[in-house]
């Protein structure tokens, strides 16, 4: 009742005012224009430059997070790979090693052994040397005692046969 | 005036008693109220438009309504009042039989156009400097959140491919329909938005946009095509008549959407605050008029940026369904959706 009836009566409202349509117009496209100069060039190039820096950005940060990854799978494969050398080669390290030591060993026992069976045979020799040296000695003391007794006595030679045939006794029956 | 101390709830309760009928049939009442509005010119709130019902009571004491009085505010005329400081008589300009005058309108889209240029002159010389590892900050910030908005949430969304180009144009009618409505809000102000001629200027523009891209995206033949609806030639007798006004439909829709709107709300916070006026009555003033249009001027604002955001997101939609290919269902699911 108050007021409404009387606008809408009014007609005023919808009234075409060609003189305003034709300053909305100017403006509005002149408005455009400099807006799009000074402002919205600037400022979309602006955004997008941006949003192109953040993607480059998320780009980078991605391939570098790959390629971090992949140098830490490398370093773990190397350090297994180095892990199972090391184990290769203290193991053959070790078995070398005990095959060494076996092999000294053995040498040093078979020297061994033949160092004793030479002092052996050298102790036989010279046993055998001193017995003989006795023996001569022994016949020689003999001899010169029964030159003696024979001098005195007998016939030399009669004697040193008997006599030897008694060393020659002696020897047989002490080997 | 003796009435200001009366706020018992059972006075209240009296003074409710008395409006209702009053706003029922006071029609007499208001129609005699209007002489004495000076002297009720004390309330601070009320004042501008007391004074403007009081140039009017002037001019024509016996017929002045309230009506009148909200109608001189929203509709557009050549003079600039400044109460009470006065007023600024625009000069009339006729160009070969065409009124082409200054008027209150056309002077609030220079004041808004004014402001905008140098908001964005700032704002894009700020960017012109800055690197794109730079932050924008404060009124650069807070600009471009908007455009920011305007740009993924408004343009790439309804129109898809291509939506780079219609950029400029949408920017441009938002920050104009937005900054032209608070303008509205201001006092002194008016708003060039509530009048239907600079927003069917502006829907026009919008249209021609919308042909210009349907005509790219489908060419002269499927342009033609696409009026025909795609049905039998026998039908094309009643289609082409349809889809020919369904074409009109659009820019009209938002023309009178935001004209409307933005006259609406307008005169609702008049109305409110000439109810205390019409009934003489601080009470009314105080208890209804005031918190009342408080509320509905929030409300504003919030359709200010509502219906710049309206505009802006139609007419994207529009040249979005326009260029698209396949367009016809969805073009009719649109438009029934809006």
């Amino acid at each position: 009742m108050l007021t409404s009836g009387v606008i809408l009566l009014a007609g005023s409202l919808l009234s075409p005012e060609p003189g305003l349509i034709f300053w909305t117009a100017i403006t509005f496209v002149l408005v455009l224009l400099i807006l799009k100069k000074i402002a919205w060039g600037p400022i979309l190039t602006a955004l997008q430059d941006r949003e192109k820096g953040i993607q480059s950005s998320i780009d980078r940060a991605h391939q570098a997070k790959d390629e971090s990854e992949a140098i830490l799978r490398k370093n773990r494969e190397l350090l297994s790979k180095a892990d199972a050398d090391a184990d290769r080669i203290i193991r053959e390290g070790k078995d070398y090693a005990d095959k060494l030591r076996a092999d000294i060993t053995e040498k040093a026992q078979s020297e061994a052994k033949k160092m004793i069976a030479m002092a052996k045979d050298e102790i036989e020799q010279e046993k055998r040397r001193a017995l003989d040296v006795l023996r001569n000695e022994v016949a020689d003391l003999a001899v010169k005692g029964a030159e003696k007794i024979i001098k005195t006595a007998l016939d030399a030679d009669m004697q040193k046969q008997i006599v030897n045939s008694m060393i020659q006794d002696l020897s047989t029956k002490r080997n | 005036m003796k009435r200001i101390n009366v706020l018992q709830p059972k006075a209240l309760l009296k003074v409710f008693a008395v409006l209702v009928p009053l706003l029922l049939n006071g029609y007499g009442i208001a129609a005699a109220s209007t002489e004495q509005l000076p002297s009720v010119s004390r309330n601070d709130v009320a004042a501008v438009p007391a004074v403007e019902a009081a140039h009017g009571a002037q001019a024509a004491p016996e017929e002045e309504k309230a009506g009148d009085v909200i109608m001189h505010h929203i509709l557009n005329n050549r003079e600039f009042a400044f109460p009470p400081f006065g007023r600024v008589e625009l000069p009339e300009i006729k160009v070969g039989g065409f009124d082409i005058s200054i008027t209150k309108h056309v002077v609030m889209l220079w004041v808004v156009s004014a402001i905008l240029l140098v908001i964005f002159s700032i704002v894009g010389g700020k960017y012109k400097k800055m690197t794109p590892s730079q932050a924008p900050r404060g009124l650069v910030n807070a600009m471009e959140a908007l455009v920011e908005f305007i740009r993924t949430d408004v343009a790439k969304a309804n129109i898809g491919k291509g939506y780079e180009k219609y950029l400029t144009y949408l920017l441009t009618v938002f920050f104009f329909i937005l900054l032209c409505n608070l303008m509205g809000l201001v006092p002194y102000g008016a708003t060039a938005t509530g009048n239907i001629n600079v927003t069917l200027t502006l829907a026009t523009f919008t249209f021609f946009l919308t042909q210009m891209a349907a005509l790219k995206a489908h060419g002269i033949k499927g342009y033609l095509a696409h009026l025909t609806g795609g049905t039998h030639p026998a039908l094309w007798i009643i289609m082409i008549p349809i889809e020919f006004i369904g074409l009109f439909t659009k820019p009209v829709a938002l023309t009178i959407r935001l004209f409307a709107n933005m006259t609406a709300g307008h005169i609702v916070i008049l109305s409110l605050i000439f109810i205390s006026f019409i009934l003489k009555s601080y009470i009314v003033a105080v208890v209804m008029s005031v918190p009342f249009s408080i509320f509905i001027y929030l409300l504003e604002l919030f359709v200010a940026f509502l219906q710049a955001f309206i505009f802006t997101m139609l007419s994207a939609l529009f040249i979005g369904l326009a260029s698209a290919h396949e367009g016809h269902d969805e073009h009719e699911a649109g438009v029934a959706s809006h």
